[in-house]
């Protein structure tokens, strides 16, 4: 079973079968408090998944999680370390692999799932960057590996420039104000399931400390 | 539990730490510093710190469980930082003891930071027991605190501490004026040396008749700061020479001599014949060496955990978290957050309540 962790937006937590089947699924919308409610989301979708698949009626198999996929962004600093140090920590305690996921990736294999025989056609994924800026991606579909395609790997752009970008791309605009753990974690099952390898160890910043180095002692006056 | 076994997560500002006690034993004191990544730019910068923590905090917990010759299942309790501190860098340690805690099925104990740094002398088996009461003085680049500390796991008051800068920041900024490098407290230091200390008489903060009414035990470091830059700026404007060092020793005995009066005053003032001093500023060989010759002349007992232990690290979390359980204290909730301002008075936050412990 592959636990779904995701701090990119809100915070999302989930559970779900090696073939997909979704056991838990827990999420707060709170675009701060990562830190507050992570340990509890993690406590509660465990004790859920504990409970068998959602909808399931015969007696579940045990919860056995045997990989953490977490979401590496893009998305604000302060929260998406949180999940990413929820989930290593969650794995080193469980001597168990960590699985790294573009947290749009999740974004994007939902738009692609939620009718499969539709033919979407290409979408960025735009999610708020803070500082006036987007983050996005851009997807074509599908790959044989049931993997959505990037067109463009992540970035960022100023608000008001991304329209133009995306007309650029010949892509559809996508706003996303949640990631789904489940989707993360489905994201990951087919990579493993492909042998692949799709996403960073390190969290997509995609921009510099704010820091600028000092320009030697102010003066005070006298 | 007699004897817990009890990992220590602290990411309160550039250092992380991790610390394994068992009891009152140290087990390991495990810390991964960006302190040579800030240097750049003068002082501690929250999100180089904060990003330092996530890439250091994995390898540090399996070099510290190597070092204690123990596995995550042995632990008897995870204990982290709750606060004070970087709200950004702590909610990383935040972050990896709670999922370690619910992870590995064991108990959580969120404690605070400058309460920590007390407990840390519980882990210097030299010193025999604290005792109480005892006034505390923790200084530090991030905090400069004192304290009367009546039990270390429920009674710690606040006494005073800085209104501005702390005074390892006052370090770090003096010897950016004159030109020296960061971390500052040990290039003051060695400037010092060869220096007057009674060559300029630079301000003492919140030292006055006036002053000590309001803030008998507060600090205030941002005008010897200022005090110092303007003397410098006098001097270069009317084109004298003048010596760095005797600025530095001069500026260095200013902050030693503050802290070490108002220390030794809550000591008189509060009856207690006893001083613990704590934070990374006690490396500087000068603050010890006034506070040790001067708590002698009134009969003040000065204790000082060893410098590996002084300076922010896991293992004085671990510490705390070790006597509370030995009190018999209930673990945290997973409900608690980063709280960069956490009062020393909060020991323990988010305690399970009687009727919800298992
Ligand atoms: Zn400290």
């Amino acid at each position: 079973m592959i636990l779904g962790i995701d701090t990119s937006l809100g915070t999302a937590v989930a559970v779900v079968e090696d073939d997909g089947v979704v056991r838990a699924e827990i999420s707060s919308d709170d675009p701060l408090g990562h830190a507050e409610v992570i340990g509890s989301l993690l406590e509660r979708a465990l004790g859920e998944a504990a409970l068998g698949p959602i909808g399931a009626t015969s007696a579940p198999d045990a919860v056995a999680v045997t990989r953490v996929a977490v979401g590496m962004g893009p998305g604000p600093f302060t929260g998406l370390r949180v999940g990413i140090a929820a989930a290593r920590a969650f794995a080193l305690g469980r001597g168990i692999p960590v699985v790294p996921v573009v947290s749009h990736d999740a974004v994007a294999l939902d738009v692609l799932l939620r009718d499969p025989f539709a033919d979407v056609p290409r979408f960025g994924v735009v999610t708020d960057a803070r500082r006036r800026e987007f983050a996005y991606t851009v997807y074509d579909g599908l790959d044989d590996d049931g993997l959505p395609v990037r067109a463009t790997e992540p970035a960022l752009i100023p608000r008001d420039g991304i329209d133009e970008r995306l007309a650029e791309l010949g892509a559809q605009r996508r706003d996303a104000h949640a990631v789904s753990a489940a989707m993360i974690a489905l994201v990951a099952a087919r990579a493993l399931a492909a042998g692949r390898e799709i996403a960073p160890h390190d969290a997509l910043y995609l921009r510099s400390p704010d820091v600028t180095p000092s320009a030697g002692p102010k003066r005070v006056g006298t | 539990m007699s004897e817990p076994l009890v990992l220590g997560i602290e990411t309160s500002c550039d250092e992380t730490g991790i610390g394994i006690v068992r009891g009152r034993t140290l087990l390991s004191n495990t810390i991964a510093s960006s302190m040579d990544e800030h240097a750049r730019y003068g002082g501690v910068v929250p999100e180089v710190a904060a990003r330092a923590h996530l890439e250091a905090l994995q390898p540090s917990i399996e070099a510290a469980l190597a070092e204690a010759g123990v596995s995550l299942h042995d632990l008897d309790a995870v204990a982290v930082t709750s606060g004070p501190g970087l709200a950004g860098a702590l909610m990383v340690g935040i972050g990896a003891a709670k999922a370690l805690a619910v992870s590995l099925g064991k108990p959580l104990y969120a404690v605070n930071h400058l309460v920590g740094h007390i407990a840390a002398d519980t882990l210097d088996t030299d010193a025999g027991p604290l005792e109480y009461p005892t006034v505390a003085l923790l200084v530090s680049g991030g905090h400069t605190s004192l304290l009367l500390v009546r039990d270390l796991t429920t009674d710690v008051e606040l006494l005073g501490e800085t209104m501005d800068d702390a005074a390892g920041e006052a370090f770090d900024k003096v010897a950016r004026i004159l030109g020296l490098p960061y971390p500052g407290g040990p290039e003051i230091d060695r400037a010092a040396a060869s220096g007057d200390p009674d060559a300029i008489r630079f301000p003492r903060g919140l030292s006055r008749a006036s002053d000590l009414a309001k803030h008998r035990y507060d600090f205030s470091f941002s005008g010897l700061k200022t005090a110092v830059a303007r003397w410098i700026e006098q001097r270069e404007a009317a084109g004298e020479d003048f010596s760095a060092e005797d600025v530095a020793a001069s500026f260095r005995e200013a902050v030693v001599d503050v802290l070490v009066t108002k220390a030794l005053a809550a000591c008189v003032d509060h009856d207690v014949p006893r001083l613990l001093l704590g934070g990374g500023v006690i490396a500087n060989r000068r603050l010890r060496e006034v506070a040790l010759a001067r708590a002698a002349e009134q009969g003040v007992t000065v204790r000082i955990p060893p410098l590996s232990l002084c300076t922010d690290n896991g293992a004085m979390i671990a510490a705390l978290a070790s006597e509370l359980i030995m009190s018999g204290r209930r673990p945290s909730t997973l409900a608690f957050g980063a709280d960069s301002t956490l009062p020393v008075t909060e020991i323990q936050v988010a305690q399970e309540r009687e009727e919800d412990a298992a």
